[in-house]
């Protein structure tokens, strides 16, 4: 039987007990369904999910729902829309009770001065040129503008098949600028031309975000294993896909057998009542899904099964503590 | 039922219900550490505790809460949990 001390040195067990402890309890909350950039690909609106529901606007509703969710154990909300930072009056109560990540497109700057340390994760679709194609605009051109030097925000780098071979300019701007990132794949569900992956394609991507991995470690927050797993949708052995997601919420969960799974996770809508399926959209074709969190999370589900080999448990324990410095549950 | 319901008894039964459930090798109910931390050494997570405690539930006609998980880390805590509900139904 193989225990987790009989795996790993003293090093590695430090850095385990570090984020064994951590019991991450996560939920998705759309704050708003209005956005200031209609990009293509985005599923929130592909999927017709800003239409889902009614947009609660009375903040002591916001405030009471919170509150509900703080107590239903969740101690990490994840904001994401719309565009959050339209409604800044709901990130506020959001930020005052639970630790808090915004996504954002990053057009707006957050006041540091009322959100000293709020998580900011801002979207990147690529270089200029992919940017303006699927969003209209050269976003990274404003958003490194507001956010430059910033200790607690990261680019979410969506890169996209015409990608390939062109990350590292993406990633020696952001490092220009002293911002971290945060590498995941296009899932192209409106079936934008030129946007779709090949297997070929993911193979020499994988390599490509290996290099920028060693090349800007200061930079890039991100491990090997996830690069496989993200871009061979496989994880010993087993294919991603909706029986082994596990972003799905709680309640719609009807899954059998029942997959491991994020402990109590919902996806809420911004009416505060409606749950969608899953982290992202529920017209997704769930066996090319390359939804970055989803996995990761479905590794760090995995805990048992990488209790194995010191190196597969090294490899769990190297995405658990890029999830935890993501969420700055511990320091870059 | 197990034939024993002394400490020592629960706690191998304890272990060699964890072993089948959890499909470990090399290992037997004698050989089972008690104080073995499950969560920290061996990555078992709720939904293992909640297969292991319905297992338990039914062989000791007990009750096991949800909340009670966290509580229940090593073999020899499950044990002592089991002989409290045990002795508050007596």
């Amino acid at each position: 039987m193989q225990t987790v001390s009989s795996l790993l040195n003293k090093e590695w067990y430090e850095r385990y007990k570090r984020i064994a402890s951590l019991n991450i309890r996560s939920s998705i909350y759309d704050v708003t369904n209005r956005c200031n950039l209609r990009c293509k690909g985005c599923f929130f609106f592909s999927s017709g999910e800003h239409e889902a529901a009614r947009e609660e606007m009375d903040i002591k509703k916001w405030e009471n729902f919170i509150d509900r969710e703080k107590a239903r154990g969740v101690n990490l909300a994840i904001l994401i829309g719309g565009e959050p930072t339209l409604c800044m009056d709901r990130v506020e109560a959001f930020y005052t009770r639970l630790p808090s990540y915004c996504a954002t497109n990053g057009l707006i700057k957050i006041d540091r001065a009322k959100f000293p340390d709020l998580m900011v994760g801002i979207s990147l679709w690529g270089g200029g040129e992919d940017e303006k194609i699927l969003r209209g605009r050269d976003t990274f051109a404003i958003s490194s503008k507001n956010y430059e030097g910033d200790t607690c925000t990261y680019y979410l780098y969506t890169i996209t098949p015409r990608q390939v071979g062109k990350i590292e300019p993406v990633i020696k701007r952001i490092a220009d600028v002293g911002l971290k990132v945060h590498l995941q794949l296009l899932s192209n569900d409106e079936g934008v031309d030129g946007f779709s992956w090949g297997k070929e394609e993911l193979a020499d991507l994988r390599r490509e975000m290996d290099e920028v991995l060693d090349k800007y470690p200061r930079t890039v927050i991100s491990s090997k294993y996830y690069h496989e797993v993200i871009t061979t949708g496989k994880m010993m052995g087993r294919a991603f896909g909706w029986p082994e997601c596990p972003s799905v919420t709680e309640s719609l969960d009807t899954r059998k057998p029942q997959p491991r799974r994020l402990i109590h996770f919902v996806r809420w809508a911004s009416d505060l009542q409606t749950v969608h399926r899953c982290c992202t959209s529920a017209t997704r074709d769930c066996s090319t899904c390359k939804d970055g969190a989803a996995h990761m999370s479905w590794i760090m589900v995995n805990k048992r099964e990488h209790i194995r080999t010191t190196r597969d448990l090294q490899n769990w324990i190297e995405v658990y503590e890029m999830f935890a410095k993501l969420y700055r549950f511990i320091p870059w | 039922m197990p034939t024993s319901k002394n400490r020592k008894g629960i706690i191998k039964h304890v272990a060699s219900i964890i072993i089948e459930e959890l499909k470990l090798e090399n290992i037997t109910a004698e050989t089972f550490n008690p104080d073995l931390d499950l969560v920290d050494e061996l990555g078992i997570d709720s939904m293992d505790l909640a297969t292991i405690a319905l297992v338990l539930q039914d062989e000791y006609k007990i009750t096991i809460d949800e909340d009670d998980y966290p509580k229940l880390k090593t073999v020899s805590l499950i044990a002592e949990y089991i002989e409290g509900k045990l002795a508050a139904k007596n």
